[in-house]
């Protein structure tokens, strides 16, 4: 008598992956725009990056219906919070509210794995990054998604110090400037759709500074 | 209006078919300070009379942004006023979660409406004392709405409600044929002549009224204190003097009494920064 198996999954795969790293005064954040199912691509632009708040930014691979119910239930209670606070909500507290947002379906996750990233209260960048059920962490730089495998050892190896009594977990930023910032995660977005099967297309990258949110795009592999 | 013995309950009828309940919560309505709303083919201008408890209180909120495309101004209990803010933002919320679109504001006051009329057949319950001034636009143009207690809804070209409002009612009456097709400056400039009219000689300055707009492509907001200042100083010196009409009402003591203003309500002081959702 074998076990039952589901012959039926709420989940599907759609692959991609993000990345986001933070600076003194900056935050960038970035994921490719490849949608795929099994060995299908469904389309070569489709954003991952969704803007909860003027100076946060949220980035999040797996899912794509999840992670859009996610971006909505967010937009949503934002809009309460400035209903009651007359003002938009900070990147440590959206990071709360995600978490907590995340949790509540503990039982039934939502299977998107996020990593957010803005500026906080003082104008520091800071990211964010999250498993599925809402478990956080500030970080200096993250990586999320299929490729995450292949592009967090080369972010260790450019961004770590390689000892902890060096530059020690709580300085959670990295010594970039933007410009570098942003060129590195070009590098490794190439890298990453050379062996990544679900990552290519093109990448979208959002960085967050004082001024404001912009965004750039570059063409990857297509295969 | 006169105490009788079918005013007790909300439930009880009177012999000539009247609910008193209901007409002395349109009354406590005509207590608060006014307010008045304008509406031309493309904008709607709210606006409304501060009033403060005393000069050491902040004076209390009677505008309310709903959503980008939905404001109100209420006369009356500001703290009912409040509550039915709260849940119309929270049915826009829910509207635009489900259709990704805005909620139609024919819908929302009706949806306010019927909430108004629960509590006129309820014996646990007792009306709501706000009047509110619904402005909105939405696929079928610029609209405003008046909700008052008894659950009833219209929808007008420009009203006033509130003490003083008769003042207010005169001169838009005299006015209202132009207002579909004025420009968004010359309706603000009409709704701050509007409650000039309701202060019946006090001067107008921008701190004892509150001004805002919502409009094709002009999300509601309310303007800020200097910006009113300045429309105020400009016709200030243009038209002649206003000399001093008749004497303030005796509703000028009833006002003050009825509305249960709270600092707390404005969630911190009320002249920070630019905030995005209210003043």
């Amino acid at each position: 008598m074998t076990k039952q198996q589901a012959n039926w999954s709420p989940y599907d795969n759609n692959g991609g992956s993000c990345v986001a790293i933070a600076g003194a005064d900056y935050c960038v954040i970035a994921a490719d725009t490849r949608m795929s199912t099994g060995y299908n691509i469904l389309t070569r632009e489709y954003s991952k990056i969704c803007k909860l708040a003027d100076k946060c930014v949220m980035a999040s691979s797996g899912f794509q219906a999840d992670v859009k119910a996610l971006q909505k239930q967010l937009a949503a209670r934002h809009l309460i919070y400035q209903h009651q606070h007359n003002k938009q909500m900070s990147c440590p507290a959206m990071a709360q509210l995600l978490s907590n947002t995340l949790y509540y379906k503990r039982f039934f996750p939502y299977y998107s794995f996020n990593v957010l990233g803005g500026l906080d209260n003082e104008g520091k960048g800071c990211v964010f990054t999250y498993d599925a059920v809402g478990s956080y962490e500030k970080v200096g730089y993250s990586s999320q998604g299929s490729g995450s495998t292949l592009i967090t050892p080369f972010l260790d190896n450019q961004l770590k110090s390689p000892s902890p009594l060096l530059l020690s977990v709580q300085d959670a930023v990295t010594p970039l400037v933007e410009a570098e910032a942003i060129d590195l995660v070009k590098t490794v977005f190439a890298s990453a759709s050379e062996r990544d099967i679900y990552t290519g297309d093109k990448i979208e990258i959002v960085v967050v500074n004082a001024t404001g949110i912009r965004r750039e795009y570059m063409e990857l592999r297509k295969d | 209006m006169f105490r009788n013995q079918y005013d007790t309950d909300v439930t009880t009828w009177s012999p000539a078919g009247r609910l008193f309940q209901v007409e002395y919560a349109m009354e406590a309505m005509k207590q608060g300070s006014a307010a008045i709303g304008l509406r031309s083919k493309t904008h709607v201008v709210l606006g409304c009379v501060n009033k403060a408890n005393s000069e050491l209180s902040s004076h209390q909120k009677k505008i309310f942004k709903v959503d980008d495309h939905i404001g109100l101004a209420i006369a009356g209990l500001t703290a009912d006023g409040r509550v039915l803010s709260r849940y119309m933002r929270n049915e826009c919320i829910n509207y635009n979660f489900t259709y990704e679109s805005p909620l139609p504001v024919g819908r929302l006051v009706v949806q306010l409406a019927d909430k108004a009329q629960v509590c006129t057949q309820r014996s646990w319950k007792r009306p709501y004392g706000v009047g509110l001034l619904v402005a909105g636009l939405d696929e079928s143009g610029a609209h405003l709405y008046y909700n008052c207690p008894s659950g009833n809804y219209f929808e007008y070209q420009a009203f006033a409600i509130g003490s003083r409002s008769q003042a207010a009612k005169t001169y838009l009456e005299r006015r209202f044929e132009n207002f579909t097709d004025s420009s968004r400056d010359d309706l603000v400039k009409d709704a701050i002549t509007a409650i000039r009219e309701t202060l019946q000689g006090e001067t107008l300055k921008s701190s004892i009224c509150t001004i805002a707009v919502v409009g094709v492509g002009e999300p509601f907001h309310i303007l800020d204190q200097g910006t009113v200042q300045q429309i105020i100083d400009t016709f200030e010196i243009a038209a002649e003097q206003e000399g001093p009409a008749a004497e303030p009402d005796a509703a000028t003591g009833r006002d003050t009494a009825a509305e249960q203003g709270t600092a707390a309500d404005q969630g911190g002081s009320t002249d920070e920064g630019v905030a995005p959702m209210d003043i």
